[in-house]
């Protein structure tokens, strides 16, 4: 008996310091499309010199899961989407706390092997036979993105898979599974030496635009609130320059 | 009869241990959309989705039997060296995260990986992006539930019965076929059915192995996913199915799987 109430006080303990982060330092948790995930780790980090007693924790993934679980109730303090659309949903939903502002954009490129042992020279090439092509589901930007740059032009692309993001497209070309993916410039990027990056001609490429807004609700709005201006900032932009994000 | 009466602390506990997993079973139901459900199911991702969940589950429960049964008579009957081991290695996907399987498998049967890239180069077989790709991640993940429970049948069988068949003359396999196999069908039919419960619910090891394709690689778990983004009143009824399915299992079960292990 004194062990079962031992447990259960510990459990709920636990529980406690598990759920309820402490008051005395602030925190607030960003969640960021998973295009984002370098850029906004390096952020961060510059955020944090700034203030030091500023406590950030992010959750990267695709910016359609990510708005339906705001939502649905996420304690989220910052939402940046890799596309209007999952922000309109969120804005819509009345959890947003002001207007959405867009930071940057973004284009597509095509992942491929190292040193492009397929020879692959732009979209036409992706719907050869011999060529593996995985895209992201048309359910998240990054694939609904890839979907309109193969219509535009005008390739009839069959993927062998629909992967859940950018990043796993990425690893399904970078672990050699696949021979090519389209994903984000900056996911080439940020995998360079893994894999090498053919251009999309301007007359079919599409552009990604990338908007943050603070979510209502949280503990520390004062402190999301600096967070979003932060990556509005000259400061901000040069970090996302520097990663191959465009200017919104 | 003796008829208990729990302690009060016993009965709170226990109360609060079965709201916990009943709360999110309601609030499921709670969001089902009752009105268009059957128009959900129907829809032909759905048929999909759920045609290609039958024939990945009970091809990857086929391919576990042909391959369980025989480990778990090794494991029960035969004392060689570094049994515990090896035992361990093949129940290790019983509590490996599904997605570190999913990686391990594209590390040895994918186009680059150990056994892969020899399939890929003399054969032009590929795995990964297929069915058979999703087949064999189920496969990875259900089959040690399989093996545990024919093991432990084979272990409380009264092992009499076969020596009395060998006495009499039959031969090994056909005391295999004829004795030991019907006295253990309750556990061989406990562990498929465990089994292919397991593979229909598999979702990490197929998505990072096999990709996510509809109608190809795309399973119930996947759609359940995929929907979830876009329409989740699609996701809410498809989970309700698969969670339907696997009730009736448990339920058709009762202690079976209880008593196995």
């Amino acid at each position: 008996m004194r062990i079962i109430v031992a447990a259960g006080a510990t459990a709920l303990v636990v529980l406690a310091a598990c759920s309820s982060p402490g008051a005395a330092t602030a925190e607030i948790t960003i969640f960021a499309g998973s295009s984002l995930t370098d850029v906004f780790d390096q952020l961060g980090n510059d955020f944090r010199k700034t203030d030091g007693s500023a406590r950030l924790t992010f959750n990267f993934g695709s910016s359609s899961t990510l708005a339906t679980q705001i939502i649905n109730g996420a304690p989220a303090d910052v939402f940046a989407s890799a596309d209007e659309e999952n922000m309109a949903k969120v804005v819509a939903a009345g959890v947003s706390d002001g207007e959405p502002q867009l930071f940057a954009s973004n284009q597509l490129q095509i992942a491929v092997g190292p040193g492009n042992p397929k020879k692959i020279l732009g979209p036409a090439d992706l719907a050869r036979p011999d060529v593996v092509l995985v895209l992201a589901a048309p359910t998240v930007p990054v694939g609904k993105y890839a979907l309109e740059a193969l219509g535009k032009a005008g390739v009839a692309a069959r993927p062998v898979s629909q992967e859940v993001d950018a990043r796993a497209v990425l690893n399904k070309v970078s672990l050699g599974e696949a021979d090519a993916g389209i994903v984000y410039v900056t996911d080439v990027r940020s995998a360079a030496g893994r894999v090498s990056g053919v251009n999309i001609p301007e007359s079919d490429q599409v552009i990604a635009r990338y908007p943050v807004v603070v979510i209502q609700g949280g503990k520390a709005p004062l402190l999301a609130r600096r967070f979003a201006a932060y990556v509005l900032s000259p400061e901000g932009q040069k970090t996302l320059a520097s990663f191959g994000f465009a200017a919104p | 009869m003796r008829r208990d009466r729990p302690p009060l602390a016993f009965a709170v506990l226990a109360a609060i241990g079965v709201a916990f997993f009943l709360l999110p079973l309601l609030g499921l139901l709670y969001r089902t959309p009752w009105n268009t459900a059957l128009a959900e199911l129907t829809a032909s991702e759905a048929l999909t989705a759920l045609r290609l969940s039958l024939v990945v589950s009970v091809a990857a429960t086929a391919l576990a039997l042909l391959l369980g049964i025989p480990l778990a008579w090794m494991y029960a009957r035969i004392a060689f060296p570094g049994r515990d081991l090896f035992r361990a290695l093949t129940t290790l996907p019983m509590i490996l995260p599904p997605v570190v399987g999913g990686v391990a498998l594209l590390f040895a049967f994918g186009r680059r990986g150990l056994v892969g890239q020899f399939l890929d180069t003399a054969f032009g077989i590929r795995i990964p992006f297929t069915t058979a790709g999703a087949v064999l991640a189920a496969t990875f993940v259900a089959m040690p539930f399989l093996v545990l429970t024919v093991e432990a049948g084979l272990r409380s069988m009264d092992r009499r019965y076969e020596d009395a068949a060998r006495t009499l003359g039959a031969s090994r396999s056909l005391v295999f076929r004829r004795v030991t196999l019907p006295l253990i069908a309750p556990s061989i039919f406990a562990g498929a059915v465990l089994c292919w419960a397991r593979a229909l619910g598999e979702f990490g090891a197929t998505i990072t192995f096999a990709g996510s394709l509809p109608g190809t690689t795309q399973t119930l778990p996947l759609a359940i996913y995929n929907a979830l983004e876009t329409r989740p009143e699609g996701a809410v009824v498809l989970s309700l199915l698969l969670l339907a399915v696997s009730l009736a299992i448990l339920i058709a079960m009762r202690d079976r799987y209880l008593r196995a292990f």
